[in-house]
């Protein structure tokens, strides 16, 4: 039995986006719930340590269009410029209404939010760093979850924690009516029916076997999302961070190389030297993970299976190590065995952001190609956050923007719920005598499959085939194995078994239905990356040389287009990015050079 | 166990999905090694500890702090033991 529980607008997820949404909607009074797996202080946008962008100019000379500029070349010019200009222009909106919630951002001796430089954040369009980031110390994330949480007590928003959303209902025109979901205390079943429905469910990293992100991060949005016929966006494009410990996946930070540790080979060689003669180690995240990978390919790599490199440290004085680089000894102790005052770290480029997702507008409405346009509304449906492609980060993201995107379209769709409800207020629509059928399949299959496969081998294998085959540097003839290889795990998700068939807190069944997300976002990924036969940001492939008409690999006469993968027929289609931004001039295409 | 036992140690089991991924390998790591172990007087002493802020249990938990209340230091122990992933 499914109890319907009704409300304005339902968000399913409550990290910062969902946050930042929830407060948009509650304030304006609307009847708001927020559904979310874990406690709301414990999602994912706590391990953001970096920052938020936003051009205060509180230190130095800034200006939300050199933001606008940088923000549009990081992407390799697959960003839509409208959403970029709209993103970067209300950064300091955003920042300031987050101090006055009670953010504890660091301050200069004036009182001012203080800023820091961080990489690829520029003046004057691109010419020198500037200090763009505020922060609060190494635990921005963090401290910006809690003030949201609090400004949502205070607003009413109701809160369903330990609540897994389990699918979208839409109506025979295509419109949102909310969702099904589990609450995982009791097994029971729920519909929330609600004027508006917004996703915020982070991203999907866990779809790669070495990924910094945390266990819940199983792109539940876009799951949900492709079941329902919605198309994914852009989903080819994963940022990589050159050194995740290997077999962990655990972050060691860029400042580790910026003290002085060197990446060495099997044969103790430090081969930044032949990739990146001046930079070397201190090379962009790109240039290291491809020049790490080459190595491990070419036979180089270190340990029995020749599958990692070696991140050294040893020279370093160990006080310097304990002093300036507090917690890689622990780390490094912790996940790989080691001593990292006297051995070798072993390390390899992991899987750490989702540029893609469910396509929006900059309004954070959801939009997909339909008859009069390539971006038609969803009526009653929002997304936003890593879940969401609206799309800022095009085919690669700047640190500290995925906090500002988070708020910025968290509020946004907020805003256009709010809106959409108020001009035209309407009663709820019914809804479908079929809203709850593909919950109903779902769970009755997994409750009656026998001789079915392990949803931990299972899940092991989708892993295992991204790592291998849609990893950080990508070749045609792996890409087309790989496509082959996750259509058939897909088909051992859907035959996955669970023993325990008990209804309260069966995180096993939890586990199994997380894996159903994962997979969609899995083969949206290998199937988009295949057919995209250029590099571009973040995708980079043997085959695509560069040349003058293509410089690295990026060919803009074929591919300076969005990629849509709809689950249905497993087919592409693609849509022209968005090159006029709302007020100023189109920033031109030239190549990405820092 | 009896049925009130299971939920308890499910939730727990639960609960122990973080915002960080350290605390998430950690905590698969002992799950996987203590199967059936968790007593009550465990039960109570994870609770304790996972009811703490993720930053704050990754301090403990790294051994760059101690725990404060002493009847905590069994638990957090046992969650340390570096073997390697």
């Amino acid at each position: 039995m499914i109890t319907v529980r009704k409300f304005d607008a339902v968000i399913v997820g409550a990290g910062g986006a969902g946050l930042r949404a929830a407060i948009q909607l509650s304030e304006a009074g609307l009847k708001t719930a927020v559904l979310s797996k874990v406690f709301p202080t414990r999602s994912h946008t706590v391990a953001a340590q970096g920052g938020v962008a936003a051009s205060l100019g509180n230190s130095e000379e800034d200006h939300w269009h050199w933001h606008m500029y940088d923000t549009v070349k990081g992407s390799d010019w697959l960003g839509d410029q409208d959403a970029i200009e709209f993103m970067c222009r209300k950064a300091n909106e955003v920042v300031i209404e987050l101090e006055h919630y009670g953010m504890p951002f660091d301050r200069l001796d004036n009182g001012r939010i203080y800023q820091r430089p961080f990489g690829g954040h520029m003046s004057n369009f691109g010419e020198k760093p500037v200090r763009r980031s505020c922060a609060a110390a190494d635990r921005t994330g963090h401290a910006m979850l809690h003030a949201m949480y609090q400004r949502n007590i205070k607003a009413n928003t109701q809160f369903f924690v330990e609540w897994l959303a389990l699918d979208l209902i839409r109506d025979a025109e295509g419109d949102v009516l909310g969702v099904t979901a589990m609450e995982m205390e009791t097994g029971d079943l729920y519909a929330f029916h609600a004027k508006a429905t917004i996703f915020a469910t982070g991203g999907a990293g866990r779809i790669y076997y070495s990924s910094t992100n945390a266990f819940i991060n199983t792109g539940d949005g876009a799951g949900m999302a492709a079941r329902a016929g919605i198309p994914l966006e852009d989903m080819e494009f994963w940022q990589f961070h050159p050194t995740g410990v290997a077999g962990a996946g655990v972050l060691i930070t860029e400042g580790v190389r910026g003290e002085g540790g060197i990446l060495r080979n099997s044969q103790g060689e430090r081969f930044m030297e032949r990739y990146a003669p001046n930079a070397k180690d201190l090379a962009s995240r790109d240039v290291v993970s491809r020049a790490m990978v080459t190595e491990i390919n070419e036979g180089r790599g270190c340990g029995p299976n020749k599958d990692f490199v070696l991140l050294d440290i040893t020279h370093l004085p160990p006080e310097t190590i304990m002093k300036r680089l507090p917690g890689i000894h622990e780390i490094a102790l912790q996940f790989a065995g080691v001593d990292a005052l006297r051995e070798p770290i072993p390390v390899v480029p992991t899987c750490h952001y989702q540029m893609g997702g469910i396509p929006t507008n900059f309004k954070g409405q959801v939009v997909v190609p339909g008859k009069r346009s390539q971006n038609e509304i969803v009526p009653g449906f929002y997304a936003a956050g890593e879940c969401a492609c609206a799309s800022v980060h095009g085919a690669n993201r700047l640190g500290t923007n995925s906090l500002l995107d988070l708020l910025v379209f968290g509020k946004s769709a907020g805003e256009s719920a709010v809106d959409e409800m108020k001009q035209s207020p309407k009663p709820h629509k019914e809804l479908p005598t079929d809203a709850f059928d593909r919950t109903l399949e779902r769970l009755n299959r997994l409750n009656t499959q026998k001789d079915g496969a392990s949803v931990h081998e299972t899940q092991l294998a989708m892993q295992r085939s991204m790592q291998k085959h849609a990893g950080v540097f990508r070749f045609a003839d792996l890409l087309k194995q790989g496509v082959q290889k996750i259509l058939e795990v897909q088909k051992d998700v859907e035959r996955t078994e669970i023993k325990d068939k008990s209804q309260v807190f069966n995180t096993a069944r939890v586990e199994a239905l997380e894996l159903d997300n994962l997979i969609e976002v899995a083969v949206a990924t290998m199937v988009s990356a295949e057919a995209r036969k250029e590099s571009r940001g973040a995708h980079v492939r043997d085959d695509a040389p560069d040349t003058p008409e293509r410089p690295d690999g990026r060919d803009d006469v074929n591919w300076l287009k969005h990629s849509l993968w709809f689950k249905d027929e497993n087919r592409l289609e693609y849509k022209s990015v968005n090159l006029r931004p709302l007020t100023v001039d189109t920033i031109a295409l030239k190549k990405r050079a820092y | 166990m009896n049925e009130q036992q299971r939920i308890r140690r499910e939730r727990l089991r639960w609960h122990s999905r973080r915002a960080l991924l350290e605390l998430d390998l950690v905590m698969r790591r002992f799950w996987q090694s203590q199967p059936e172990l968790l007593d009550d007087l465990q039960a109570e002493q994870l609770e304790c500890l996972l009811a703490m802020e993720d930053h704050d249990l990754w301090e403990l938990l790294s051994g760059r702090q101690e725990p404060a209340d002493p009847a905590l230091q069994g638990m957090v122990a046992l969650l340390r033991q570096p073997t390697g992933f």
